[in-house]
């Protein structure tokens, strides 16, 4: 259970204009700016949950994550996360979450990771036959048998991620936090992760926290939202909630041999290029069919398909809707 | 304790696979005593009555120097961890259940045991063999060795609470390079490391044995060769025990009240 009541933490930051002038003024007089990194964050989230974190950059996703590990200590506010308030029981809290940092690394980088493994079991204190049977899982499951016996440097970032993961997971955390684990990662790596992600939800009922910024992330895992802007939390509920805010918009793709098309009230152009036309259309206007048939009239159609919003235009809209 | 043990495993083997800095490092080291015992040799000749040392303990404290340069040199700095404050890769660090100040610690003495553990026998075994006066002579008594072994023990985890008060410093400066450059110029002298101790002024010789840098390399290879012998000795280790305790109470305090105000910058 994740407790989060009024958080708020601001940050210094030198400010100074470009040239040389005033870098040599900074030198006796540095201006700083406060930034309110997070105002009054408040949630909850029960155990065996995963919610995704969204929000552009800046707005405060990695300073929460920060004090829900215990590395940063918010300027006032209370998070009690099972029982324990992070920074101030940073030793015992630590003990039951796994954090990924995707832009950082916690393995040793010149050893193979088998070595950084057993490293962490005996920092974490792992029972000889837990950490063998989690081991023997994870290796499974990620398909680390031949790269864990690979020094970290040498290994591709899709590798490496999937090492960084197995590593957060050794000492069976309650709580998953990750930090943009599909940051860089192909297709096939990103796929990989999820599923792997999503299995251990499942099965081992760890609650996962995620923040990202590829929303197809987002609608492969999660089930709750949480978006934060501007240090605030601004919306907090479901992936399916926030479609059917969406939903009175559809996408109509065409391609088409000749012809032309005509704008009407409800459905707006969004690009035409070279038979490839894309339509915008509110239906609370015009109904789907009457747009087809609207937009068949005067040209010659080899093919046709409608889409709801996808998840990234959500956000970029929802973005919109919140001045973010 | 489990967990410092296999954290100094792990850093130990890890230290050990850089062969090649060895091999160079025993070189130079023993070039630079080489060097440093012909310099001295050109002022004895003008009058060895005015040094406070024999020739021969002289050599003996150059070529302990330069075989365990490694242990007791303040500015022989662990680069990852300065790299992992500046970079913000302490938070990992800081995401596990261990203390912070016991995890350096035990990494730092692991780095350096470990380079030792190459360099130190070769350049001794080598020294030994040189001709009077400038060869690495046994110790001035078997109590002084024994007293040798139990200093040179102390003088090395001082060095290595005070390397934690540099390495803590970078939390507030965020580049290291300043603090390491004076901590490094001004321990250098008043450890011994440019000239020993003994050749200093006499007044100059008292302030510096109040402070913790003569508690350092210069104790134990002093006590080596007999310069430092009987009760001075004990006065000595228990001068070294307060200055261990004092530092390492003041670096676990700094370091608590820095963790405190900790803020990992980007991503």
């Amino acid at each position: 259970m994740i407790e989060l009541r009024n958080i708020n933490k601001t940050f210094k930051v030198a400010r100074r204009n470009a040239g040389f002038g005033e870098a040599l003024k900074a030198l006796f007089r540095k201006e700083y700016t406060y930034i309110h990194a997070l105002k009054d964050v408040t949630f909850t989230i029960g155990d065996g949950e995963m919610v995704g974190y969204i929000g552009p950059n800046g707005a405060g996703k990695s300073s929460t994550i920060k004090i829900m590990s215990g590395i940063l200590n918010p300027d006032s506010g209370e998070c009690i996360i099972n029982g324990l308030t992070p920074w101030k029981n940073r030793k015992e809290h630590v003990r039951n979450i796994g954090v990924v940092f995707g832009q950082r690394s916690q393995l040793w980088w010149d050893v193979p990771v088998i070595d950084s493994f057993e490293l962490i079991r005996d920092i974490y204190k792992v029972d000889e036959a837990v950490y063998r049977r989690n081991l023997d899982e994870l290796v499974e499951m990620l398909d680390l048998a031949e790269i864990m016996r690979t020094p970290a440097r040498q290994l591709s970032l899709g590798q490496r991620m999937r090492c960084e993961i197995a590593a957060s997971l050794l000492h069976d955390p309650k709580i998953l936090f990750l930090d943009e684990p599909t940051i860089g990662l192909d297709a096939v790596s990103k796929i990989a992760v999820r599923n792997f992600i999503r299995r251990i939800n499942n099965e081992r009922k760890t609650t996962v926290i995620l923040t990202t910024h590829d929303m197809q992330d987002i609608e492969a895992l999660t089930e709750r939202i949480l978006l934060i802007g501007k240090g605030r939390i601004l919306l907090d509920g479901s992936l399916s909630e926030l479609k059917k805010r969406n939903s009175e918009y559809r996408t109509i793709t065409l391609e088409y041999s000749c012809g032309e098309f005509e704008e009407i009230h409800g459905i707006t152009k969004q690009s035409q290029i070279n038979g490839h036309a894309v339509f915008s259309v509110d239906t609370n206007i015009i109904t789907v069919s009457d747009a087809i048939a609207h937009l068949s009239k005067n040209a010659d159609i080899t093919d046709i398909s409608v889409v709801g919003a996808s998840a990234e235009e959500m956000v970029v809209s929802l973005y919109e809707e919140f001045k973010i | 304790m489990k967990q410092y043990l296999s954290l100094f495993r792990i850093r130990f083997i890890n230290s050990l696979q850089y062969r090649a800095t060895a091999y160079g490092g025993m070189v130079t080291q023993f070039f630079w005593g080489f060097m440093t015992l012909l310099l001295f040799r050109a002022f004895y000749k003008s009058g060895a009555a005015d040094f406070p040392m024999e020739f021969s303990r002289l050599s003996s404290y150059i070529w302990l120097q330069q075989a365990f340069l490694t242990l007791f040199m303040i500015w022989y700095f662990d680069m990852d961890i300065f790299n992992s404050i500046t970079s913000g890769n302490v938070a990992y660090e800081l995401a596990r259940p261990v203390d912070l100040y016991k995890m350096w610690f035990t990494k730092n003495v692991a780095t350096r045991l470990s380079r030792a553990t190459l360099r130190s026998f070769p350049i001794l075994i080598v020294a030994a063999l040189l001709p009077k006066p400038y060869g690495f002579s046994l110790p001035y008594s078997f109590t002084n060795f024994a007293m040798f072994l139990i200093t040179a023990v102390l003088a090395f985890l001082i060095v290595m609470a005070f390397c934690m008060l540099v390495y803590i410093s970078t939390f507030y400066t965020m580049s290291s390079l300043g603090v390491r450059i004076v901590a490094a110029a001004l321990s250098d002298f008043l450890t011994g490391g440019i000239i020993p101790l003994p050749f200093l002024p006499d007044n100059v010789q008292r302030i510096i044995g109040l402070t913790p840098f003569a508690s350092m390399q210069n104790l134990p290879f002093l006590i080596y060769s007999g310069h430092i012998a009987g009760a001075e000795m004990f006065r000595g280790i228990m001068l070294q025990v307060f200055w261990l305790a004092a530092l390492v109470f003041i670096g676990r305090l700094w370091m608590n009240s820095a963790l405190k105000r900790v803020v990992i910058q980007g991503g």
